[in-house]
């Protein structure tokens, strides 16, 4: 008589999204973290239309949908219905959402449904159970070990390299139909139209806070932010000033980015801007106070006006 | 002409966590987070009090309730200014104060769906995220347990006319979206939604006088076993920065050239 040992493997389901422009980047940066966590990948798109896109990234071997169009616009509820589901009926072992207002929205309510205690923002994987994240706005970092048998986790775009979007050829399978359980109803959404590099996935942000003193200034940065092929981002304090729209905001609150280059004007560097933006590449900061916070963690700091520094820069360029 | 108002029932219900001041810079000794420093609202909290105070303002609320979990500093904390934001009376979870930090988002949301049985709210309001975890869970894990809708990163609300709905607008990543949420309801509260009031001096009187019911952590008959395991805590290193350039020309010659970045 013999025992034949099985290692169970994980079973990782990725929450993808899609927008107008394809698979989202924090999509990308989940499936990266999903692979480094071992296993099978298999991603859950909305409906067959993501599932198409989702089906062409690397490192993805399935994709999985419902066969009704009942999630398309993406209401919690609804979603972590279907989800929650699919996790018992496939016995997946992770559920990996990326760090949007969608996986922020759904992926808690599917711990409670499951009763798993989810985790929000890792950045690192260090095998099956034990991940790292941050929490007092980034100055803490936690190493931790989760016990639940399906583990569901948030995944913190920035400390996560993004999977290529094409390369994969995945399988796609239409498992079962969504439930409208009726609780939402979606009305309706206003999307910032923008030309600009999406600020989440950006090679170069330039981002403006107080220091530019007025609204009426505020072209100075986006000026810039064009002449460098730049997403443009914004500081709390110009946001709830009306400047600017709230997607723009980076920040413990707002989003967390890792460009290579992240240029500040007139941004004095709060804690809770600062972990928003602190890995990125270079930073760059102009500012008239040279002992703003932000001036000892910059790679290149000038004390200058921005009102006169910026526009001399787009102009230099 | 007398004008019929249709007197409001509705209760609010709203959950103030009492956290490390956000201007405080939180640090790491002997692998633990230094908390002998000064707790206040979790500042997303004060915003979910604003929205209550106003709905009850405009008629639409008739009772505000504020409910936090934490140990007897928190009634100082948190508790009374909520009342004195304009929250009628509080519940206080009470336990210790290393309890309270052991606590997991889910055992939170548990404990807010055991008082649902007893307060039956109506609309419940939190902040998106507590300053201390960042986890942003508790809105959306009691809308599981309760089975209802729920309404995040909220930006705007307005209650229908018959009570029963909500319309909310709410901040997504490329913009705004517009939800109609059946109530009862769970919502979390985005910083663009309001602007927290300071409460007056008479207000700050007043809530010294109102009610706070106290209950046990224990009796809430939640299971407090932790699901996850803090193996590690520390500091992040510090970036090395303070590098500096004397005018915008060496910046674009250092970009260009040293960095490459452009």
């Amino acid at each position: 008589m013999f025992r034949l040992t099985r290692h169970a493997l994980a079973n990782v389901l990725v929450m993808a999204q899609t927008n107008a422009k394809g698979v989202t980047a924090s999509t990308l940066s989940a499936v990266t973290a999903a692979s480094q966590i071992g296993g099978d990948v298999t991603a859950f798109a909305v409906d067959k239309a993501a599932a198409e896109a989702v089906a062409k990234v690397a490192g993805v071997s399935a994709v999985v949908h419902p066969e009704n169009d009942i999630l398309k616009n993406e209401l919690a509820e609804n979603c972590s219905k279907y989800i929650s589901d699919l996790v018992k009926s496939k016995s997946y072992t992770h559920v990996l959402a990326p760090s949007s207002a969608y996986g922020k929205s759904v992926l808690p309510r599917i711990g409670a449904t499951l009763d798993s205690q989810p985790l929000t923002d890792i950045s690192a994987v260090h095998g099956e159970d034990t991940f790292t994240r941050a929490m007092y706005a980034g100055n803490v970092i936690t190493k931790v070990k989760m016990s639940d048998a399906v583990k569901l986790l948030s995944v913190r775009s920035a400390s996560f390299d993004k999977a290529a979007a094409t390369g994969g050829s995945a399988s796609i399978e239409a498992a079962g139909a969504a439930e409208e359980t009726g609780l939402s109803e979606f009305v309706k959404k206003e999307t910032s139209q923008s030309d600009k590099p999406d600020l989440q996935s950006a090679e170069r942000v330039v981002s403006g806070g107080r220091g530019m003193k007025d609204p009426s200034n505020w072209h100075m940065v986006e000026e810039l932010a064009d002449k460098l092929g730049a997403a443009v981002g914004a500081t709390r304090a110009v946001v709830d000033a009306e400047w600017v729209a709230s997607d723009l905001q980076v920040g413990q609150t707002g989003k967390i980015v890792a460009p290579n280059l992240y240029i500040a004007c007139g941004i004095s560097g709060a804690i809770q801007h600062v972990t928003g933006m602190k890995d990125s590449k270079t930073i760059v900061a102009i500012n008239t106070d040279e002992d703003a916070p932000i001036m000892s963690l910059c790679d290149y700091g000038l004390v200058a006006d921005a009102l006169k520094a910026v526009p001399e820069m787009t102009g230099k360029l | 002409m007398m004008r019929r108002t249709i007197a409001s029932n509705m209760r609010a219900v709203v959950g103030v966590k009492q956290c490390i001041d956000y201007n405080i810079k939180v640090k790491v000794k002997d692998g633990k987070v230094v908390k002998d420093v000064k707790h206040s609202m979790n500042p997303f909290d004060e915003i979910a009090m604003e929205a209550a105070v106003q709905l009850k303002e405009k008629g639409i609320v008739k009772e505000i309730i504020a409910v936090t979990i934490g140990p007897k500093k928190a009634e100082a904390d948190v508790l009374r200014p909520a009342m004195a934001t304009g929250a009628d009376k509080s519940v206080h979870v009470l336990c210790e104060a290393d309890e309270a930090d052991k606590l997991e988002t889910l055992q939170v949301a548990k404990i807010f769906a055991k008082l649902h049985e007893e307060l039956k709210g109506d609309i419940y309001f939190m902040g998106k995220q507590a300053i201390d975890d960042d986890q942003s869970h508790v809105p959306q894990m009691l809308t599981a347990l309760l089975g209802c809708s729920q309404g995040t990163f909220l930006s705007d609300i307005t209650v229908s006319d018959d009570k029963t709905s909500i319309e909310i607008s709410r901040e997504v990543d490329d913009g705004h979206e517009t939800l109609k949420l059946k109530l009862p309801a769970v919502v979390s509260c985005d910083l663009r939604l309001n602007t927290p009031r300071f409460p007056t001096l008479p207000n700050i009187m007043k809530a010294k006088k109102k009610p706070v019911d106290t209950k046990k952590l224990a009796d809430m008959g939640v299971d407090l076993a932790s699901r996850i395991q803090v193996l590690e805590v520390s500091q992040p290193e510090e970036r090395k920065g303070g590098g500096r350039v004397a005018d915008v020309d060496e910046l674009i010659n250092k970009l260009k050239n040293e960095v490459k970045a452009i």
